[in-house]
Protein backbone atom coordinates (compact mmCIF):
# COMPACT_ATOMS: atom_id res chain seq x y z
CA UNK A 1 0.00 0.00 0.00
CA UNK A 2 1.25 3.51 -1.01
CA UNK A 3 0.50 6.54 1.57
CA UNK A 4 1.97 9.61 2.19
CA UNK A 5 4.33 10.19 5.40
CA UNK A 6 1.75 11.45 8.09
CA UNK A 7 1.31 14.79 7.76
CA UNK A 8 -1.29 17.44 9.29
CA UNK A 9 -4.29 18.43 6.99
CA UNK A 10 -5.68 22.32 6.57
CA UNK A 11 -8.32 23.03 4.76
CA UNK A 12 -8.15 26.53 3.39
CA UNK A 13 -11.00 29.19 3.92
CA UNK A 14 -9.83 31.94 2.10
CA UNK A 15 -6.62 32.71 0.02
CA UNK A 16 -5.49 35.45 2.32
CA UNK A 17 -5.99 32.78 5.08
CA UNK A 18 -4.16 30.28 3.43
CA UNK A 19 -1.23 32.77 2.60
CA UNK A 20 -1.51 33.30 6.36
CA UNK A 21 -0.97 29.36 7.17
CA UNK A 22 2.08 29.64 4.37
CA UNK A 23 3.62 32.27 5.98
CA UNK A 24 3.60 30.67 9.31
CA UNK A 25 4.81 27.06 8.50
CA UNK A 26 7.33 28.12 5.86
CA UNK A 27 8.60 25.32 3.56
CA UNK A 28 6.84 22.79 6.10
CA UNK A 29 3.98 23.46 4.30
CA UNK A 30 2.59 23.16 0.80
CA UNK A 31 -0.73 24.02 -0.99
CA UNK A 32 -2.47 20.86 -2.87
CA UNK A 33 -5.16 21.47 -5.33
CA UNK A 34 -5.96 18.39 -7.52
CA UNK A 35 -3.11 16.45 -6.02
CA UNK A 36 -2.54 14.01 -9.18
CA UNK A 37 1.19 14.93 -9.32
CA UNK A 38 1.82 16.05 -5.46
CA UNK A 39 0.09 12.71 -3.66
CA UNK A 40 2.18 10.55 -6.35
CA UNK A 41 4.99 11.89 -5.18
CA UNK A 42 4.74 11.96 -1.63
CA UNK A 43 3.43 8.36 -1.65
CA UNK A 44 6.94 7.80 -3.31
CA UNK A 45 8.93 9.89 -0.27
CA UNK A 46 9.88 12.61 -3.36
CA UNK A 47 7.80 15.05 -1.60
CA UNK A 48 7.31 15.49 2.26
CA UNK A 49 5.69 18.00 3.82
CA UNK A 50 4.68 18.30 7.62
CA UNK A 51 1.10 20.30 6.29
CA UNK A 52 -0.74 19.97 3.63
CA UNK A 53 -3.20 23.24 2.98
CA UNK A 54 -6.05 21.99 0.86
CA UNK A 55 -7.22 25.00 -1.57
CA UNK A 56 -9.93 22.56 -2.99
CA UNK A 57 -12.71 24.80 -1.06
CA UNK A 58 -11.33 28.08 -2.43
CA UNK A 59 -12.22 27.25 -6.68
CA UNK A 60 -15.81 29.51 -6.03
CA UNK A 61 -13.06 32.10 -5.94
CA UNK A 62 -10.33 31.10 -8.03
CA UNK A 63 -12.08 28.58 -10.39
CA UNK A 64 -13.02 30.85 -13.61
CA UNK A 65 -12.48 31.96 -17.18
CA UNK A 66 -12.80 35.93 -17.90
CA UNK A 67 -12.51 37.48 -21.19
CA UNK A 68 -11.57 41.20 -20.81
CA UNK A 69 -10.89 43.46 -23.67
CA UNK A 70 -7.10 42.78 -23.28
CA UNK A 71 -6.43 39.39 -22.17
CA UNK A 72 -8.19 36.22 -20.65
CA UNK A 73 -7.92 36.04 -17.17
CA UNK A 74 -7.77 32.14 -15.68
CA UNK A 75 -8.00 31.51 -11.95
CA UNK A 76 -5.13 29.00 -11.25
CA UNK A 77 -8.06 26.47 -9.44
CA UNK A 78 -9.86 26.27 -12.68
CA UNK A 79 -9.90 22.35 -13.59
CA UNK A 80 -8.75 20.63 -16.73
CA UNK A 81 -12.14 19.78 -17.45
CA UNK A 82 -13.53 23.48 -17.02
CA UNK A 83 -10.39 24.78 -19.42
CA UNK A 84 -11.64 21.45 -22.18
CA UNK A 85 -15.23 22.47 -21.98
CA UNK A 86 -14.85 26.74 -21.87
CA UNK A 87 -16.16 27.55 -25.38
CA UNK A 88 -14.77 30.82 -24.94
CA UNK A 89 -11.40 29.74 -24.63
CA UNK A 90 -11.60 27.57 -27.19
CA UNK A 91 -12.08 30.75 -29.20
CA UNK A 92 -9.52 32.71 -28.05
CA UNK A 93 -7.07 30.02 -27.44
CA UNK A 94 -8.04 26.94 -29.92
CA UNK A 95 -4.58 25.70 -28.65
CA UNK A 96 -6.25 25.04 -24.97
CA UNK A 97 -8.47 22.13 -26.00
CA UNK A 98 -5.58 20.96 -28.62
CA UNK A 99 -3.67 20.54 -25.45
CA UNK A 100 -6.58 19.28 -22.82
CA UNK A 101 -7.89 16.81 -25.25
CA UNK A 102 -4.45 14.67 -24.47
CA UNK A 103 -3.79 15.61 -20.84
CA UNK A 104 -4.07 12.79 -18.61
CA UNK A 105 -7.52 11.21 -19.23
CA UNK A 106 -10.80 12.34 -18.41
CA UNK A 107 -11.47 11.15 -14.97
CA UNK A 108 -7.71 12.94 -13.97
CA UNK A 109 -8.98 16.04 -15.76
CA UNK A 110 -12.05 16.23 -13.48
CA UNK A 111 -9.83 17.05 -10.78
CA UNK A 112 -6.22 18.39 -11.89
CA UNK A 113 -5.62 22.54 -12.03
CA UNK A 114 -4.08 24.75 -14.65
CA UNK A 115 -2.52 26.53 -10.89
CA UNK A 116 -1.44 23.18 -9.90
CA UNK A 117 -0.19 22.03 -12.83
CA UNK A 118 2.49 25.09 -13.94
CA UNK A 119 3.20 24.93 -9.93
CA UNK A 120 4.21 21.16 -10.31
CA UNK A 121 7.00 22.73 -13.11
CA UNK A 122 7.41 19.34 -14.67
CA UNK A 123 9.09 19.84 -17.57
CA UNK A 124 7.43 17.76 -19.42
CA UNK A 125 3.74 19.05 -18.24
CA UNK A 126 1.22 20.08 -21.52
CA UNK A 127 -0.10 23.38 -20.23
CA UNK A 128 3.25 25.35 -18.97
CA UNK A 129 4.23 24.91 -22.74
CA UNK A 130 0.51 26.79 -23.93
CA UNK A 131 1.09 28.81 -21.37
CA UNK A 132 4.60 29.97 -22.65
CA UNK A 133 3.49 29.46 -26.05
CA UNK A 134 0.64 32.20 -25.54
CA UNK A 135 2.77 34.02 -23.49
CA UNK A 136 1.31 34.02 -20.47
CA UNK A 137 1.94 35.94 -16.97
CA UNK A 138 1.40 34.97 -13.43
CA UNK A 139 -0.36 36.49 -10.69
CA UNK A 140 1.54 35.61 -7.44
CA UNK A 141 0.14 36.66 -4.28
CA UNK A 142 2.16 36.79 -1.37
CA UNK A 143 1.22 38.30 2.65
CA UNK A 144 -0.69 41.04 3.28
CA UNK A 145 -2.60 40.55 0.07
CA UNK A 146 0.60 41.70 -1.95
CA UNK A 147 0.25 40.82 -5.62
CA UNK A 148 3.46 40.61 -7.65
CA UNK A 149 3.18 39.62 -11.96
CA UNK A 150 5.54 37.36 -13.44
CA UNK A 151 6.47 36.19 -17.17
CA UNK A 152 6.28 32.44 -17.94
CA UNK A 153 10.03 32.84 -18.37
CA UNK A 154 10.34 34.18 -14.90
CA UNK A 155 7.70 31.80 -13.34
CA UNK A 156 9.39 28.86 -14.44
CA UNK A 157 13.09 28.78 -12.38
CA UNK A 158 13.89 24.79 -13.23
CA UNK A 159 12.28 21.46 -13.12
CA UNK A 160 10.23 21.18 -10.25
CA UNK A 161 10.53 24.63 -8.82
CA UNK A 162 8.95 27.70 -9.84
CA UNK A 163 8.77 31.67 -8.38
CA UNK A 164 6.25 31.27 -6.22
CA UNK A 165 7.75 31.63 -2.32
CA UNK A 166 7.26 29.47 0.41
CA UNK A 167 4.40 32.08 1.72
CA UNK A 168 3.35 32.96 -1.89
CA UNK A 169 0.32 31.55 -4.02
CA UNK A 170 -0.29 31.50 -7.72
CA UNK A 171 -3.71 32.79 -7.67
CA UNK A 172 -4.37 33.60 -12.16
CA UNK A 173 -2.76 33.46 -15.50
CA UNK A 174 -3.46 35.97 -17.86
CA UNK A 175 -3.46 35.75 -21.68
CA UNK A 176 -3.18 38.51 -23.60
CA UNK A 177 -5.75 38.90 -26.45
CA UNK A 178 -3.81 40.46 -29.72
CA UNK A 179 -5.64 40.30 -33.28
CA UNK A 180 -5.32 37.84 -36.35
CA UNK A 181 -4.53 35.21 -33.62
CA UNK A 182 -4.11 31.62 -34.12
CA UNK A 183 -2.75 28.33 -32.01
CA UNK A 184 -2.72 24.86 -31.94
CA UNK A 185 -0.96 22.34 -29.83
CA UNK A 186 -0.14 19.01 -31.00
CA UNK A 187 1.50 15.75 -28.37
CA UNK A 188 3.09 12.16 -29.29
CA UNK A 189 2.10 9.83 -26.33
CA UNK A 190 2.75 6.39 -26.24
CA UNK A 191 -0.68 5.54 -24.97
CA UNK A 192 -4.02 7.52 -23.58
CA UNK A 193 -2.60 9.72 -20.59
CA UNK A 194 1.05 9.41 -20.74
CA UNK A 195 3.11 12.05 -20.26
CA UNK A 196 4.62 13.55 -23.36
CA UNK A 197 7.17 11.80 -25.77
CA UNK A 198 7.57 15.15 -26.89
CA UNK A 199 4.66 18.37 -27.24
CA UNK A 200 4.68 21.25 -29.05
CA UNK A 201 2.57 24.62 -29.16
CA UNK A 202 2.27 27.23 -31.58
CA UNK A 203 0.88 30.59 -31.97
CA UNK A 204 0.60 32.96 -34.16
CA UNK A 205 -0.29 36.64 -34.90
CA UNK A 206 -1.24 37.96 -38.47
CA UNK A 207 -0.61 41.36 -40.02
CA UNK A 208 -3.71 43.25 -42.10
CA UNK A 209 -1.18 42.29 -44.87
CA UNK A 210 -1.25 38.28 -44.25
CA UNK A 211 2.37 38.67 -43.18
CA UNK A 212 3.45 36.76 -39.84
CA UNK A 213 3.17 39.87 -37.07
CA UNK A 214 4.39 37.67 -34.37
CA UNK A 215 4.70 33.71 -33.58
CA UNK A 216 5.85 32.02 -30.52
CA UNK A 217 6.65 28.12 -29.89
CA UNK A 218 6.42 26.27 -26.83
CA UNK A 219 7.74 23.22 -26.76
CA UNK A 220 7.63 20.04 -23.55
CA UNK A 221 9.58 17.11 -22.60
CA UNK A 222 12.32 18.16 -24.42
CA UNK A 223 14.72 19.21 -22.06
CA UNK A 224 15.00 20.20 -18.28
CA UNK A 225 12.97 23.24 -18.97
CA UNK A 226 9.63 24.13 -20.17
CA UNK A 227 10.96 27.04 -22.49
CA UNK A 228 9.96 29.12 -25.67
CA UNK A 229 12.11 29.80 -28.58
CA UNK A 230 13.01 32.95 -29.29
CA UNK A 231 15.14 32.22 -32.50
CA UNK A 232 11.82 30.78 -33.81
CA UNK A 233 10.04 34.07 -33.32
CA UNK A 234 12.57 36.23 -34.94
CA UNK A 235 12.71 33.60 -37.69
CA UNK A 236 9.11 34.23 -38.60
CA UNK A 237 8.26 37.69 -38.00
CA UNK A 238 7.65 39.56 -40.57
CA UNK A 239 7.42 36.85 -43.03
CA UNK A 240 4.49 35.66 -45.28
CA UNK A 241 3.46 31.70 -44.07
CA UNK A 242 5.27 29.07 -46.17
CA UNK A 243 5.94 25.39 -46.09
CA UNK A 244 9.93 26.65 -46.44
CA UNK A 245 9.29 28.79 -43.15
CA UNK A 246 7.49 26.17 -41.30
CA UNK A 247 10.71 23.91 -42.23
CA UNK A 248 13.06 26.52 -40.84
CA UNK A 249 11.20 27.00 -37.89
CA UNK A 250 10.93 22.96 -37.46
CA UNK A 251 15.28 23.01 -37.82
CA UNK A 252 15.37 25.68 -35.03
CA UNK A 253 13.27 23.60 -32.70
CA UNK A 254 15.27 20.52 -33.59
CA UNK A 255 18.26 22.27 -32.76
CA UNK A 256 17.62 24.62 -29.68
CA UNK A 257 16.02 21.57 -27.47
CA UNK A 258 17.83 19.55 -25.43
CA UNK A 259 16.22 16.05 -25.35
CA UNK A 260 17.63 13.18 -23.38
CA UNK A 261 17.49 9.52 -24.11
CA UNK A 262 14.84 7.47 -22.41
CA UNK A 263 12.40 4.55 -22.00
CA UNK A 264 9.93 7.25 -24.40
CA UNK A 265 12.81 7.31 -27.31
CA UNK A 266 16.23 8.16 -28.25
CA UNK A 267 17.21 12.00 -28.31
CA UNK A 268 17.55 11.88 -31.90
CA UNK A 269 13.48 10.51 -32.60
CA UNK A 270 12.67 13.71 -29.83
CA UNK A 271 14.18 16.00 -32.22
CA UNK A 272 12.89 14.78 -34.80
CA UNK A 273 9.36 15.42 -33.05
CA UNK A 274 10.24 18.83 -32.45
CA UNK A 275 10.46 19.57 -35.72
CA UNK A 276 7.94 18.07 -37.25
CA UNK A 277 5.58 18.90 -34.36
CA UNK A 278 6.84 22.66 -34.73
CA UNK A 279 5.72 22.60 -38.60
CA UNK A 280 2.67 20.79 -38.15
CA UNK A 281 1.31 23.27 -35.33
CA UNK A 282 2.40 26.52 -36.95
CA UNK A 283 0.93 25.46 -40.13
CA UNK A 284 -2.72 24.67 -37.89
CA UNK A 285 -2.28 28.03 -36.14
CA UNK A 286 -1.82 29.53 -39.51
CA UNK A 287 -4.78 28.27 -41.11
CA UNK A 288 -6.56 29.14 -37.52
CA UNK A 289 -5.55 33.09 -37.57
CA UNK A 290 -6.68 33.27 -41.19
CA UNK A 291 -9.86 31.59 -40.47
CA UNK B 1 -8.77 14.70 12.56
CA UNK B 2 -12.64 14.09 12.14
CA UNK B 3 -14.10 14.14 8.51
CA UNK B 4 -18.00 14.34 7.93
CA UNK B 5 -19.32 13.16 4.41
CA UNK B 6 -22.40 11.61 2.84
CA UNK B 7 -21.36 8.75 1.31
CA UNK B 8 -24.35 6.99 -1.11
CA UNK B 9 -26.85 9.39 0.84
CA UNK B 10 -26.14 8.33 4.32
CA UNK B 11 -24.00 10.59 6.60
CA UNK B 12 -20.54 9.49 8.22
CA UNK B 13 -18.22 10.96 10.61
CA UNK B 14 -15.23 9.22 11.65
CA UNK B 15 -12.01 10.13 13.09
CA UNK B 16 -8.99 9.95 10.83
CA UNK B 17 -5.43 10.64 9.60
CA UNK B 18 -5.14 13.11 7.47
CA UNK B 19 -2.89 11.05 4.88
CA UNK B 20 -6.05 8.15 4.99
CA UNK B 21 -6.68 7.96 1.09
CA UNK B 22 -10.59 8.20 0.09
CA UNK B 23 -10.10 4.71 -1.42
CA UNK B 24 -9.19 3.57 1.88
CA UNK B 25 -11.72 5.17 4.00
CA UNK B 26 -14.20 3.59 2.42
CA UNK B 27 -12.91 0.21 2.16
CA UNK B 28 -11.21 0.34 5.34
CA UNK B 29 -13.22 2.02 7.88
CA UNK B 30 -16.52 1.82 6.25
CA UNK B 31 -15.79 -1.65 4.69
CA UNK B 32 -17.52 -0.97 1.28
CA UNK B 33 -15.22 -2.99 -0.59
CA UNK B 34 -17.13 -2.61 -3.88
CA UNK B 35 -14.63 0.33 -4.50
CA UNK B 36 -11.56 -1.51 -5.50
CA UNK B 37 -7.42 -0.70 -5.13
CA UNK B 38 -5.38 -1.13 -7.89
CA UNK B 39 -2.16 0.46 -9.02
CA UNK B 40 -2.21 2.88 -6.43
CA UNK B 41 -0.94 5.72 -9.19
CA UNK B 42 -4.19 6.90 -10.56
CA UNK B 43 -3.38 5.10 -13.56
CA UNK B 44 -5.61 1.63 -13.38
CA UNK B 45 -8.97 3.54 -12.74
CA UNK B 46 -10.63 0.60 -10.45
CA UNK B 47 -11.04 2.61 -7.60
CA UNK B 48 -13.06 5.10 -9.53
CA UNK B 49 -16.02 7.09 -7.16
CA UNK B 50 -17.77 10.25 -7.79
CA UNK B 51 -17.00 12.97 -5.78
CA UNK B 52 -19.98 15.56 -6.06
CA UNK B 53 -21.15 13.32 -8.76
CA UNK B 54 -17.94 13.63 -10.58
CA UNK B 55 -15.99 10.33 -11.07
CA UNK B 56 -12.80 10.74 -9.43
CA UNK B 57 -9.85 8.24 -8.81
CA UNK B 58 -10.26 7.59 -5.22
CA UNK B 59 -6.68 6.79 -4.84
CA UNK B 60 -5.45 9.96 -5.34
CA UNK B 61 -8.12 11.84 -3.40
CA UNK B 62 -7.31 12.45 0.35
CA UNK B 63 -10.55 11.56 2.67
CA UNK B 64 -9.79 14.48 4.23
CA UNK B 65 -10.48 16.24 0.81
CA UNK B 66 -13.90 14.58 0.77
CA UNK B 67 -15.00 15.92 4.00
CA UNK B 68 -18.27 18.10 3.52
CA UNK B 69 -18.81 16.17 0.38
CA UNK B 70 -21.17 13.62 -1.19
CA UNK B 71 -19.33 10.63 -2.25
CA UNK B 72 -21.43 7.70 -4.50
CA UNK B 73 -19.39 4.80 -4.72
CA UNK B 74 -20.64 1.24 -7.00
CA UNK B 75 -22.74 -0.10 -4.18
CA UNK B 76 -24.90 3.17 -4.28
CA UNK B 77 -25.74 2.56 -8.28
CA UNK B 78 -28.54 -0.01 -7.75
CA UNK B 79 -31.60 1.27 -6.13
CA UNK B 80 -32.62 -1.54 -3.99
CA UNK B 81 -32.89 -4.97 -6.16
CA UNK B 82 -33.20 -3.04 -8.86
CA UNK B 83 -30.21 -2.70 -10.86
CA UNK B 84 -28.87 0.63 -12.99
CA UNK B 85 -29.05 0.07 -16.67
CA UNK B 86 -25.66 0.25 -16.45
CA UNK B 87 -25.15 -2.77 -14.39
CA UNK B 88 -27.38 -4.79 -16.28
CA UNK B 89 -25.99 -3.88 -19.78
CA UNK B 90 -22.75 -5.42 -18.12
CA UNK B 91 -24.70 -7.98 -17.15
CA UNK B 92 -26.54 -8.72 -20.32
CA UNK B 93 -23.34 -8.12 -22.80
CA UNK B 94 -20.84 -9.83 -20.72
CA UNK B 95 -19.43 -6.53 -20.23
CA UNK B 96 -16.96 -8.02 -17.29
CA UNK B 97 -14.71 -11.10 -17.22
CA UNK B 98 -12.78 -11.15 -13.65
CA UNK B 99 -14.23 -7.89 -12.72
CA UNK B 100 -11.55 -6.11 -10.93
CA UNK B 101 -12.04 -3.16 -13.01
CA UNK B 102 -15.87 -3.07 -13.15
CA UNK B 103 -16.63 -0.92 -9.93
CA UNK B 104 -14.61 2.18 -11.67
CA UNK B 105 -15.96 1.76 -14.92
CA UNK B 106 -19.44 1.33 -13.68
CA UNK B 107 -19.12 4.14 -12.16
CA UNK B 108 -17.35 6.60 -14.61
CA UNK B 109 -19.66 5.01 -17.84
CA UNK B 110 -23.03 6.13 -15.52
CA UNK B 111 -21.39 9.46 -15.51
CA UNK B 112 -21.10 9.45 -19.00
CA UNK B 113 -24.55 8.78 -19.81
CA UNK B 114 -25.79 11.60 -17.27
CA UNK B 115 -23.95 13.80 -18.97
CA UNK B 116 -24.64 12.53 -22.64
CA UNK B 117 -27.24 9.80 -22.85
CA UNK B 118 -26.00 8.69 -26.71
CA UNK B 119 -22.63 8.65 -26.77
CA UNK B 120 -20.71 7.08 -29.68
CA UNK B 121 -19.05 4.50 -29.33
CA UNK B 122 -15.80 6.37 -29.32
CA UNK B 123 -17.15 8.96 -27.27
CA UNK B 124 -17.14 6.10 -24.62
CA UNK B 125 -13.92 4.93 -25.41
CA UNK B 126 -12.43 8.22 -24.57
CA UNK B 127 -14.43 8.46 -21.34
CA UNK B 128 -12.34 5.54 -20.35
CA UNK B 129 -9.53 6.25 -21.75
CA UNK B 130 -8.31 6.30 -17.90
CA UNK B 131 -9.31 2.98 -16.78
CA UNK B 132 -7.91 -0.38 -17.49
CA UNK B 133 -9.43 -3.82 -18.37
CA UNK B 134 -7.31 -6.58 -19.03
CA UNK B 135 -9.98 -9.23 -19.76
CA UNK B 136 -12.43 -8.01 -22.54
CA UNK B 137 -10.62 -5.54 -24.68
CA UNK B 138 -13.01 -2.96 -23.88
CA UNK B 139 -15.56 -4.13 -26.78
CA UNK B 140 -17.64 -5.78 -24.52
CA UNK B 141 -17.67 -2.67 -22.25
CA UNK B 142 -18.74 -0.57 -24.99
CA UNK B 143 -21.22 -2.79 -26.25
CA UNK B 144 -22.58 -2.91 -22.09
CA UNK B 145 -22.53 0.99 -22.47
CA UNK B 146 -24.75 1.69 -25.69
CA UNK B 147 -26.71 -1.73 -24.05
CA UNK B 148 -27.97 0.49 -21.41
CA UNK B 149 -28.23 3.86 -23.20
CA UNK B 150 -30.73 1.93 -25.75
CA UNK B 151 -32.57 0.71 -22.35
CA UNK B 152 -32.82 3.79 -20.98
CA UNK B 153 -33.95 5.70 -23.97
CA UNK B 154 -36.58 3.24 -23.91
CA UNK B 155 -37.71 3.39 -21.15
CA UNK B 156 -37.77 7.23 -21.48
CA UNK B 157 -40.30 6.74 -24.26
CA UNK B 158 -42.68 4.70 -23.03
Amino acid sequence: MQVPAPFEYERATSVDQAIGLLERLGSSARLVAGGHSLLPMMKLRLANFDYLIDINPLHAELGYIRLTADDVRIGALTRHRELLESDELAAAFPIFRDAERVIADPVVRNRGTLGGSLCQADPSEDLSAVCTTLDASCVIRGPGGAERVVTMEEFHVGPYETAVGDDEMLTEVRLPLRAGGGSAYEKVERRAGDWAVVSAGAAVWLAADGTIADARVGLAAVGPNTTGIPQISAALRGRAPAEELYEQAGAIAARSCDPATDQRGSADYKRHLADELTRRTLRTAVVRARS
Amino acid sequence: MQVTMMVNDVEVTREIEGRLLLVHFLRDVLSLTGTHWGCDTSNCGTCVVWLDGEPVKSCTVLAAMAGGHEVRTVEGLAKGSELDPIQEGFRQCHGLQCGFCTPGMMMTCRALLDKNPDPTDAEIREAISGQICRCTGYSTIVRSVRWASVHEAAAVNQ
